[in-house]
């Protein structure tokens, strides 16, 4: 390709798991009800004030850690200010780079396809989120629940190259916000929401000039991964069709929405600077030194991360790069395999159990993870009755199935479809005997050299024993029994 | 026998010992609040149906008091003395009333302001003037204007005021009562309609030195809602006075004080500053040292010019809450941002979109630094050569105003560039923090003038002490007008 292509990533991620708000006592919490979830802060009644959430810091801080990202000396909010119906205050309670905000210039590494890479991140900030508009054919309603529910916004330097790399990282943030515990960084319900910018360059000029750097168009509000993959090719694909035509005076620099529904950006308007939201220090949020210990404390509380747990499954319990990859996706996956491997599971197959059973169920089934009665514990019983050849590994899929969303034990479905499997080998004799009796035309196919007919009769054997009796050991006694005939 | 004319000592001693009851003060109060809105117009509300309550060993229980009206009050209208809330009744109470009403104090009216605070003659309000009960064709200056009004004519012993550049000290002179605003964060502004917030104080309006004590050991305690509050519970300030002042050292300033200073000085302002020298000289009867200390004339010019900048900037955005959507009188529109418009442009008086206007102007990315950010610099430096004289000083003691209370007719407020300093001054008190405190010191020409001491920051015993020895050489305690024309 002759052109290079610059992508920056503005990531937006509600905090979730603080008990209260940004900057107010009402409950964060993903309420059904409308203004369920309010203080008079989060409406602006006049003279309410904001009140910093101390564990909201806190979160900030050890995800400004992660990112490798400078702490700052002395923590500080600004209000940026404009007008919308969403926004009760007029202002928002945010961050800007001056002062420092919660992360200043980090590094981070994530990895695609098994290749690590690397991208700078600009800054980290902690900062408020807005009412939502609720659209309905009679008029628009506005729900101050999510009105001062506290935001992380991640914004990187324009580093990514491709689609896949932009996708890449942002699935690796979102298990961090995961695994950390500050957010269940669930799309779905909207707590994570992308602003991208594209701009392409010509490839054979140095782009550590930024004269070189192509016009940046900007993208608002992609609200799913998928979005943010389709948003950025559709952009490379709409600007190389305009560099290529001669026409690249007509890539502006603006802001566009992406629209789901045609599958392609439309423009909102030019020039991103248009807006001057005359940010100031917050004068009711007195500046506050961050203590040296309290960021010694944090640090020290960051849980194992997911490339950290992927490193140990691949290490230690020996399991593939891929099927690692595929557990610690999902942190509660990845959780319930620990807790499996905790039991003594053999992590290979706990690991083949969960990859391949668990996830395809959920996936086939289309079920949440939070949906399932199976445990860890069942799992690893499941496993046990396989090892001990009390069930076959066919029925124990027949078991897992059940379990999975039935709240019943392994043992109390094997004993409910009398699945007992048949490895007393007096009676598999007594069977194999039965089936020899019955089918005199096959022993002299066998005879006559025609080895096959063994999986036939073994057939036989499993027809007889509906399937419990050990599919092993009752090849290789009707293997026995024949040849004695 | 009238009691709303007398101390809270004196008056809680009669209820104490059975002399009145509360309900008697309260039917009082409310029969001097229909008198005086007659005459001088300063309320927006009469709370006709205030109930009694028990009287208690707390000095405030079973008084009757005022509350300016930009005091968020549960179940009353607060209007802010804006046509934006004309209608508005709050669900919740200021934390500064609400420790009020835990003393048992009674609240009989809201008091008239210039809207929102934002203005000095108490001409603003959107019930109408309020004038000076000493003489009506005067005014009583602001922004606490119905509050000065109604203690100064007796209605009761004190009323809450606000203080955003000289709201309470200012009234207080031209009503020849007493006016203190404590240091900032010491009362909690949790409820309190903000102007400016890094300036806003809460305080109090009262007849005696005392009082004013009494009142601010009421309303003040940290807050949970409000961060830029602290603890002051182990400071009590009424019983901290005891008038012994002999050593102290106080300074006023030359630039402000000396009349060579005014070559076109009219009368009026003659005979004030020579009032305020003889006052110095009672300083000095009562055993403190008192200096002329020189400050740089270049620095205090800016005062006006910073305190514009400030407020104004901060005013613009605190209020960008006001838009009729939440609450206020939604006004007409196609759209949102329509409606938005007409609500305030029908809503704000011209004063006030004046200061809305330099607001946004000085807040804009081009004109930040010039304005906003030079600014506070300026205020930093004003609060340093202050807080210089403080490691000299206990005190500074200073003027207030050019003189009585102005004329109504003909009054702009506008600033006479020649005396700009000695009528704002006070806006140091508030750049600071400082504790400030205005006591009547004479007449001119029938009408009260007052003097000022400022101190250092939670140095407020200190500062009271000063004026109750003062106040107690002078015979202007308790003063009450009567006979106005």
């Amino acid at each position: 390709m002759k052109y290079k292509v610059m992508i920056g990533l503005e990531m937006h991620c509600e905090i979730s798991e603080t008990k209260t708000k940004a900057f107010s006592s009402a409950k964060n919490d993903y309420s059904e009800y409308p203004n369920a979830s309010i203080r008079p802060v989060d409406m602006a009644f006049p003279g309410t004030l904001p009140t910093v959430n101390k564990e909201a810091v806190r979160m900030g801080l050890m995800m400004s850690m992660i990112l490798g990202c400078t702490q700052p000396e002395y923590l500080y909010f600004e209000r940026k200010n404009y007008y919308y119906p969403d926004l009760p205050k007029g202002f928002q309670i945010t961050q800007e780079t001056k002062p420092a905000p919660i992360g200043s210039f980090g590094e981070f590494t994530y990895e695609l396809n098994g290749e690590k890479k690397k991208i700078r991140i600009n800054n980290l900030h902690l900062e408020e989120d807005a009412a939502s508009s609720d659209h309905y054919p009679s008029g628009t309603r506005i729900n101050y629940n999510r009105a001062g529910v506290p935001l992380l916004e991640l914004v990187t330097e324009p580093d990514f190259r491709s689609a896949d790399e932009a996708v890449a990282f942002l699935e690796a943030i979102r298990s961090i916000y995961q695994y950390t515990g500050i957010s269940e960084a669930d799309s779905k319900k909207g707590q994570v929401r992308c602003d991208v910018n594209v701009s392409l360059m010509d490839a054979s000029l140095d782009d550590s000039d930024p004269k070189n750097w192509g016009t940046k168009v900007e993208m608002k509000n992609v609200n799913s991964f998928g979005g943010v993959r389709d948003a950025i090719n559709y952009e490379i694909k709409r600007q190389t069709e305009l560099l290529d035509a001669g026409k690249g005076d007509e890539i502006v620099q603006e802001t566009r929405r992406w629209d789901e529904e045609s599958s392609s950006t439309i423009s909102m308007r030019e020039k991103v600077d248009a807006i001057d939201y005359k940010y100031f220090v917050e004068p009711n949020i007195p500046k506050f030194k961050i203590p040296k210990e309290w960021l010694l404390e944090i640090k020290k509380s960051i849980p194992t991360l997911p490339y950290e747990r992927k490193e140990k499954y691949i290490n230690e319990y020996g399991i593939t790069d891929y099927d690692a990859t595929i557990i610690i996706k999902d942190k509660k996956v990845s959780d319930f395999y620990d807790e499996c491997i905790n039991l003594h599971a053999d992590p290979k197959l706990a690991s083949n159990w969960v990859t391949t059973n668990l996830l395809g169920n959920l996936n086939k089934l289309e079920l949440e993870f939070d949906e399932i009665t199976l445990t860890p514990k069942m799992l690893k019983d499941l496993i046990d009755l396989v090892n001990s050849k009390e069930i076959s590994s066919k029925q124990a899929k027949e078991v897992f199935e059940d379990i999975l969303t039935s709240g019943k034990t392994p043992q109390e479905v094997v004993k409910e479809k009398g699945m007992k499997q048949m490895s007393d080998e007096g009676e598999i004799i007594k069977i194999a005997n039965e089936v020899l009796d019955e089918n005199p035309d096959v022993i002299l196919k066998y005879k006559n050299g025609r080895n096959n007919v063994i999986d036939w009769l073994t057939g036989q054997i499993m027809k007889k024993t509906r399937g419990q009796a050990n599919p092993t050991i009752a090849r290789s006694t009707m293997i026995k029994e024949i040849e004695k005939r | 026998m009238a009691y709303m004319d007398k101390s809270i000592e004196e008056i809680h001693e009669a209820l104490v010992k059975g002399k009145v009851t509360s309900s008697e003060l309260i039917k009082e109060a409310l029969e001097k609040s229909h008198e005086v809105q007659d005459k001088c117009n300063a309320f927006v509300t009469i709370i006709d149906d205030a109930k009694e309550t028990p009287v208690t060993d707390e000095f405030l229980s079973g008084i009757p008091y005022g509350i300016k009206d930009n005091y968020s009050t549960k179940g009353i209208l607060s209007t802010g003395s804006s046509n934006t809330l004309k209608d508005y009744v709050p669900f919740f109470t200021a934390t500064a009333i609400e420790n009020l009403t835990k003393k048992g104090a009674v609240a009989v009216n809201k008091t008239a302001l210039d809207e929102f605070g934002m203005g000095g003659t108490g001409t603003t309000c959107h019930t109408g003037i309020v004038t000076n009960p000493w003489d009506h064709t005067r005014m009583c200056a602001g922004s606490s204007a119905g509050s000065a009004a109604a203690v100064a004519s007796g209605v009761y012993p004190y009323a809450t005021g606000s203080d955003t550049g000289d709201s309470i000290r200012k009234p207080a002179a031209y009503c020849g009562i007493v006016g203190y605003k404590p240091t900032y964060g010491m009362i909690s502004r949790y409820g309190l309609f903000p102007f400016a917030s890094s300036l806003d104080h809460c305080g109090a309006l009262t007849r005696s030195v005392k009082d004013a004590a009494i009142v601010v050991d009421g309303m003040k305690g940290i807050d949970k809602y409000d961060m830029t509050s602290w603890d002051s519970s182990d400071i009590n300030l009424y019983s901290s006075i005891d008038g012994n002042v002999g050593g102290k050292k106080l300074c006023y300033i030359k630039e402000i004080c000396d009349i060579n200073n005014y070559p076109n000085a009219d009368e009026e302002l003659k005979m004030h500053l020579a009032n305020f020298m003889d006052t110095i000289e009672k300083c000095r009867k009562l055993g403190m040292e008192v200096t002329e200390e020189s400050v740089s004339q270049k620095l205090l010019n800016a005062l006006p010019s910073v305190y514009v900048v400030i407020s104004c900037a901060e005013a613009t955005s605190n209020m960008s809450n006001l838009t009729g959507f939440i609450f206020g009188p939604r006004a007409e529109g196609e759209k949102w941002d329509e409606s938005l418009k007409n609500y305030r442009t029908k809503g704000f008086s011209p004063l006030i979109k004046r200061r809305f206007v330099i607001g946004s102007y000085v807040l804009q990315a081009q004109n930040k630094d010039r304005y906003f950010h030079n600014a506070q610099r300026v205020r930093r430096l004003l609060v340093d050569t202050w807080n210089k004289l403080y490691e000299k000083y206990d005190a500074v003691i200073l003027p207030v105003g050019t003189g009585p209370a102005k004329k109504l007719e003909g009054s702009k407020d506008i600033l006479d560039q020649n005396t700009a300093i000695l009528e704002e001054h006070l806006q140091i008190g508030n750049f600071g923090g400082f504790p400030s405190i205005t006591i009547p010191n004479g007449f001119i020409n029938d009408l009260p003038v007052g003097v000022n001491i400022t101190g250092k920051c939670y140095d407020d015993v200190n500062v009271l002490n000063i004026a109750y020895a003062l106040e107690s050489v002078m015979n202007y305690k308790g003063q009450v007008a009567k006979g106005a024309k």
